[in-house]
């Protein structure tokens, strides 16, 4: 006597919360069960007969439609706003100093100081270099962290067991491990090139960090060209010929001891001399490679340690690992 | 009306950086692939990069590299916007670094780029 | 203003267009690549040559390549390659 199948979907519907039209139209044989009068039988004929009321069929019309609704909102609220922003910004910009102008309000006292008394206070010809490592050497310091930091994440986000990897079982087999060891390795022209411009670079972006004090160049960019130099080695050669003389160990060290001796670089600044401008390192010769006192190691520092990023997030990106 | 374009023709660096943040911002608006979005938001950075640099810049005078012991300051540009734009190009790629392996991630777990599909799915898979 | 400077300043803006314009996620790549790399001679015309070294290595170097990769990981690369190359069977 009980209807199985009247009640299983009685049951469904009560899971789902969603009414289903199809599933209440009944077959004659469940029609006829419904004419006994039991208390369930009562309740199922009155949600059979109900109109679906208004509060689930605005619902439900929502679920349709309110994506589609919500995305072209969003697109006529984004052309308003980039609209806006442009037209505000471009009113600003009236209001500027002209460009390239000597009275710019930017011109200050502060620039005269960091122009005029450079050579005599940290012994660089090009100012850029002694401005952010001397005078605002804090700042760089903290710029170094934030690279490390930002490698640790992207460490922490792709890098993949070497264990696991080695015993051929990684925990996403069909995500990760199909390209992880490809090597581009019989490309003539890579190699031939590579092997033209890997030494050369290595040895321009040395050359630009020893410059640094006394031409355009530094930390940032000799570190960036040599770590350039390091991803064309291992695309060009292979990961195992770069991990012969870059590997992990090598990396963590590196790394470290960069960030280590420009932390203490900063620290003897702090203790000798509050704005580190009345230490006792010798300055060198304005304009020869040995200049700037403390801002030739920190600028190796920094450099070797920006390689060290470039590298590691070209590195995990490929193969998930150093 | 005359005033302002004659404005925003003298501030020429200025005008095509500020264009360029509104070309960046609406693509990171209103692509929902996340490589553009990314893409996008590093327009932004060069169109930031590029106002400040230029609001260091002074018509007719040199890089600030002392040449022949000669530091006067009147005839270098403004080597603070450098010096800040250095340090915050280096910021920028490794945030965009971050933010590609963030969408590694994604990729591996949802097998798409679309941002509206990610949504869709990790809310279906919530509940 | 010169000339050089405006045509450098419209490529910047063409560049930034033509990359949300575009379908293909190589080709807007590619693009962002040459963004970069007038960037750099931008930063010449305004006497910062730091900069410029800087944007050249990272910009059109480090960045471009990370993009690259991350294509290559998800397969985006491989999947264009298929699409354009459909009717040539080039197995190795």
């Amino acid at each position: 006597m009980r209807n199985d199948g009247a009640f299983a979907r009685l049951v469904r519907f009560v899971e789902d919360g969603t009414f289903q039209e199809e599933s209440f139209t009944l077959s004659p044989a469940e029609k006829a069960a419904l004419d006994t009068d039991t208390p369930e039988n009562r309740w199922l004929t009155s949600v059979q007969h109900s109109e679906k009321p208004v509060g689930a069929r605005l619902m439900s019309w929502f679920a349709d439609k309110g994506f589609d609704l919500f995305n072209n909102l969003y697109r006529i609220a984004s052309v308003f706003i980039c609209v806006t922003l442009i037209g505000v910004l471009l009113t600003v910009v009236s209001f500027l100093p002209a460009f390239g102008s000597a009275d710019n309000p930017a011109v200050n006292e502060v620039v005269e100081r960091y122009v005029s008394r450079s050579i005599e206070e940290t012994g660089t010809t090009n100012a850029v270099a002694g401005m952010i490592s001397a005078y605002r050497g804090f700042d760089t310091l903290g710029e170094a962290h934030v690279l490390f930091v930002a490698a640790c994440s992207v460490i922490i986000l792709l890098r993949v067991d070497p264990s696991e990897r080695k015993h051929g079982r990684l925990l996403n087999p069909d995500l990760l491990g199909e390209d992880l060891d490809f090597e581009p390795n019989t490309d003539l022209i890579l190699r031939k090139a590579a092997k033209l411009l890997v030494p050369l670079s290595f040895i321009f972006g040395l050359y630009v960090i020893l410059n640094g004090t006394s031409s355009p160049g530094g930390g940032f960019s000799g570190g960036a060209l040599m770590g350039a130099g390091l991803i064309l080695s291992s695309t060009a050669f292979g990961f195992k010929r770069t991990e012969r003389f870059f590997g992990d160990e090598m990396y963590h060290v590196v790394k470290t001891a960069c960030l280590t001796v420009y932390a203490l670089l900063m620290a003897y600044f702090i203790f000798m001399g509050a704005n580190g401008f009345e230490d006792h390192v010798w300055l060198g010769v304005p304009g020869g490679i040995v200049s700037g006192g403390l801002i030739l190691p920190i600028n190796a520092a920094v450099g070797f340690e920006v390689a060290c990023t470039m590298y590691c997030f070209y590195a995990l990106f490929r193969k998930g690992g150093l | 009306m005359p005033d302002f374009l004659q404005n925003l023709l003298t501030n020429y660096y200025e005008t095509a950086a500020v264009i360029l943040f509104g070309i960046g911002f609406t693509t990171l608006l209103m692509h929902r692939n996340l490589i553009k979005k990314i893409v996008g938001l590093n327009f932004m950075d060069s169109a930031v990069y590029l106002f400040l640099a230029s609001k260091g810049y002074i018509a007719g005078r040199l890089a600030p590299i002392i040449t022949d012991g000669d530091s006067d300051p009147s005839k270098y540009v403004n080597p603070i916007p450098t010096g800040l734009v250095l340090t915050g190009i280096v910021v920028s790629v490794s945030v965009t670094a971050f933010l590609l392996a963030l969408t590694c991630r994604l990729y591996d777990r949802f097998h798409t780029l679309d941002i509206d599909e990610i949504t869709h799915l990790a809310r279906k898979e919530r509940d | 203003m010169t000339l050089f400077d405006g045509i450098l300043l419209a490529f910047l803006i063409i560049c930034a267009i033509s990359v949300s314009v575009t379908r293909n996620l190589l080709a807007s790549i590619i693009i962002y690549m040459s963004f970069s790399l007038i960037m750099s001679v931008l930063w010449l015309t305004l006497e910062a040559p730091d900069l410029a070294i800087t944007e050249a290595a990272v910009g059109a170097g480090v960045t471009s390549l990370l993009f690259f990769a991350t294509l290559k990981k998800i397969h985006a690369i491989k999947a264009e390659d298929a699409k354009s190359g459909e009717d040539e069977s080039d197995e190795e």
